[in-house]
């Protein structure tokens, strides 16, 4: 037999609430409390009002570029619920952040940070959260890391890691996902194909069919999952995270779901994407069919619905309030958290404000010896 | 001639050099049918197809590793870099294969590209869109390094930096982008790389400075007294560096501060400031100053003012030497 199989296998595509909010009675069944669907919707609600005032706070010039993540909710959402809050790792990009609130971040902190302000970096005692990160597809490498000091120091906590469609092209996002797999560490590796990578659509990111079929590569468990099914979400990463506490190692879950917005405040869809495929997807909101389920459920009405809606407001505007009445940043701040100990040539800068000699101390420019002369 | 801005001259000078030489090509994130995050190269896609303005998959390292490709086997790359923040991923390319080829193979293996980036703050940016690299990039070999402030020469040098033979990084200065309009010829002209120009002449100080620092220090000239005799000379070429045109000057005015965003410590004010010493030792008349960024990182936008040689403390500096 000159000519064998080496390999073979399938990616598995995973999905539980359909759009009209059905659910599929096998896989959903005792999946999610009714309760634990309530509080996700309405924090998903939330969010999304979280994500329309940031806009606007853009647009009236209060703060600077923002990442909408309108659409994504149940991707954030579904997995992070499948983790423990302070116990297990969150190591994001930036369109998860329903995800990080849950895991203890403030609300008002990823304003601070889209404000300009490193202080929305500061991430509180306690909450096991990286800061957002902008190089595109090289923090995947740190939630391997971080994994692997838990395997080393033999705690019980699993690390979640999102990251988009475009970054899977970076190097490092290879490098992290065969880290994982060499070292079989407990890390999760969520994939947020939401079809662009600003104006560069999936089909131009990659030849693979799947995203998911990129870690079979690495020999890491894959899955496809509908990125805008809460039940989806959190069945896939709760059988994923039940593997890497029992020291299975790492998983691969690609989410499908979509960027309802433009990739930033500073982008403009509509240069490069179809209203058609744009409102094809509107259809498929994460949001519309979870409120769908409910109803069907018994559970909803629309006069909770408007309760809802008041109360996502004032949640948001206090956050607001919170962000912008912060006291301005110290410019000392900017030398300050340098070292653990400031070097003395940052520390004469950070005094006088200065890089020059003469700016910084006069005398020590040769102007006694000068006069000497 | 139309009033051009630094973003329509430099896609002036790639649409006129595509149409002239079909071996150039432009590769990059978002360079196709988006034109680009900041629009430089649009309606370049549309006008010369997608075989050669190609929008890659997100991968700096990628990018430029198959520039040297393409530019080893007869193209002429020009790709983009989308933030200077984001060429880490590309260093090792650039500086290890890209700087190194020519020398390493005699002269066997060359690799002609262009790799433009926008550079530099002061535009409210996010964290990582700020930066200004130009010193590690001079610091490695086999690499030149230019960054024209002005529409003009934006063409001119883009041009030369195209026909160079070796690889050339050119930072497009993202402050200025569009601050500024001038006469941009629709012939075709090159500034020669390694060319500073003397902006202003005068006699009793030199400030010597490139990028979106040039009119911080056009503003600080203009809060200074009438009878202040400034020469301020816009580098134009970091690497390799003009050394005539500034050694000239500060041996005429003894005097001399120059002027970067970068941080201070072994920026390439470090650099002029030991060339100025060896070849001006002489002739001056007060210790070379230096204004640039801290040795921090480029602050988030809330404090990036606090950061940048703005202005008030390029005048300061000038006052300074002047009264030492
Ligand atoms: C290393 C790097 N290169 C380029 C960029 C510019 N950039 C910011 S977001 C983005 C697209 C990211 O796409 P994807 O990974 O799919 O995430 P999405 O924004 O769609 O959530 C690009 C190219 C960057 N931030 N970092
Ligand atoms: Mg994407």
């Amino acid at each position: 037999m000159p000519r064998t199989v080496a390999y073979k296998t399938q990616i598995q595509h995973l999905s539980v609430l359909d759009e009209n909010g059905k659910l599929d009675s096998k896989l959903g069944k005792d999946l999610l409390s009714d309760e634990q669907v309530q509080q996700s919707y309405e924090h998903m609600t939330v969010c999304r009002q979280y994500d329309e005032v940031a806009f606007k706070l853009q647009r009236s010039g209060r703060m600077g570029t923002f990442p909408q993540n309108k659409g994504q909710e149940a991707a954030a959402i579904g997995s992070a619920l499948a983790a423990r809050k302070g116990q297990d790792w969150l190591v994001p990009a930036y369109r998860e952040n329903a995800a990080l609130f849950m895991h203890g971040l403030p609300m008002h902190s990823v304003l601070t940070y889209w404000m300009g302000d490193e202080r929305g970096s500061q991430i509180p005692e306690g909450v096991k959260i990286t800061p957002l990160s902008v190089p595109i597809g090289t923090h995947m490498l740190h939630a391997t890391g971080i994994a692997w000091a838990a395997k080393m120091r033999k705690e019980d906590s699993v690390t979640l890691t999102y990251f988009g469609d475009g970054a899977t092209s970076e190097g490092d996002f290879h490098e992290a996902a065969n880290f994982a797999g060499v070292l079989q560490v407990p890390c999760i590796f969520i994939c947020q194909n939401n079809s662009w990578a600003i104006s560069v659509p999936r089909e131009k990111q990659t030849a693979s069919e799947t995203f998911a079929q990129k870690a079979l590569a690495y020999g890491i468990p894959t899955i496809q999952v509908d990125g805008n099914d809460l039940f989806a979400m959190y069945l896939a990463t709760k059988e994923a995270h039940d593997r890497a506490r029992k020291g299975e190692g790492p998983t691969f879950i690609e989410a499908v779901t979509y960027r309802l917005a433009d990739h930033t405040t500073a982008d403009d869809a509509s240069r490069y994407r179809d209203t058609s495929e744009l409102d094809a997807w509107k259809a498929k909101d994460p949001l519309i069919r979870l409120r769908k389920y409910l109803e069907n459920k018994g559970l909803w009405d629309d006069e909770k619905q408007e309760a809802l809606e008041a109360k996502a407001k004032a949640i948001v505007q206090e956050v607001v309030k919170t962000a912008e009445e912060m006291p301005k940043p110290d410019v000392t701040d900017i030398f300050d958290y340098t070292f653990a100990e400031i070097p003395e040539s940052l520390r004469v800068q950070r005094d006088t404000m200065r890089t020059t000699s003469l700016g910084q101390n006069p005398d020590q420019a040769g102007l006694g010896a000068r006069a000497a002369r | 001639m139309a009033e051009l801005n630094l973003v329509q001259s430099i896609n002036l000078a790639l649409a006129q050099e595509m149409e002239r030489d079909d071996r150039v090509m432009v590769l990059g994130e978002d360079v196709g049918l988006n034109g680009g995050v900041f629009r430089v190269t649009d309606g370049l896609q549309k006008r010369f197809g997608e075989d050669r303005v190609v929008d890659t998959p997100l991968a700096e390292s990628g990018i430029l590793g198959t520039s040297i490709g393409l530019a080893i086997n007869g193209m002429l790359p020009v790709p983009e870099i989308q933030f200077e923040g984001f060429l880490g991923p590309a260093y090792d390319q650039i500086v290890h294969h890209a700087g190194r080829m020519r020398n390493r193979t005699r002269g066997a293996v060359t690799v002609p590209l262009t790799v433009r980036v926008p550079v530099g703050g002061g535009i409210h940016a996010p964290e990582l869109h700020s930066d200004s690299p130009e010193a590690i990039y001079s610091h490695h070999v086999g690499i030149k390094v230019v960054m024209p402030s002005t529409p003009y020469d934006a063409k001119g040098l883009l041009l030369a930096a195209i026909r160079d033979p070796d690889p050339v990084i050119f930072f497009e200065p993202k402050r200025v982008y569009r601050s500024y309009k001038e006469h941009v010829p629709e012939d075709d002209y090159t500034v020669e790389i390694g060319e500073a120009k003397v902006l202003s002449e005068g006699e009793d100080v030199t400030v010597i400075t490139w990028g979106a620092t040039v009119f911080q220090a056009l503003a600080a000239l203009d809060e200074l007294p009438e009878d202040v005799s400034v020469e301020l000379i816009d580098m134009r070429t970091i690497y390799p560096m003009d050394e005539d045109t500034i050694v000239e000057s500060v041996q005429k005015t003894g005097r001399c501060v120059i002027v970067h965003e970068a941080a201070r410590t072994a920026g390439m004010g470090a650099e002029i400031a030991t060339i100025l010493q060896e070849k001006c030792f002489l002739h001056l008349e007060a210790p070379v100053q230096r204004v640039t960024g801290f040795d921090t990182v480029m602050p988030y936008y809330k404090l990036e003012n606090h950061y940048l040689p703005e202005a008030p403390r390029i005048k300061e500096a000038i006052e300074q030497v002047l009264a030492y």
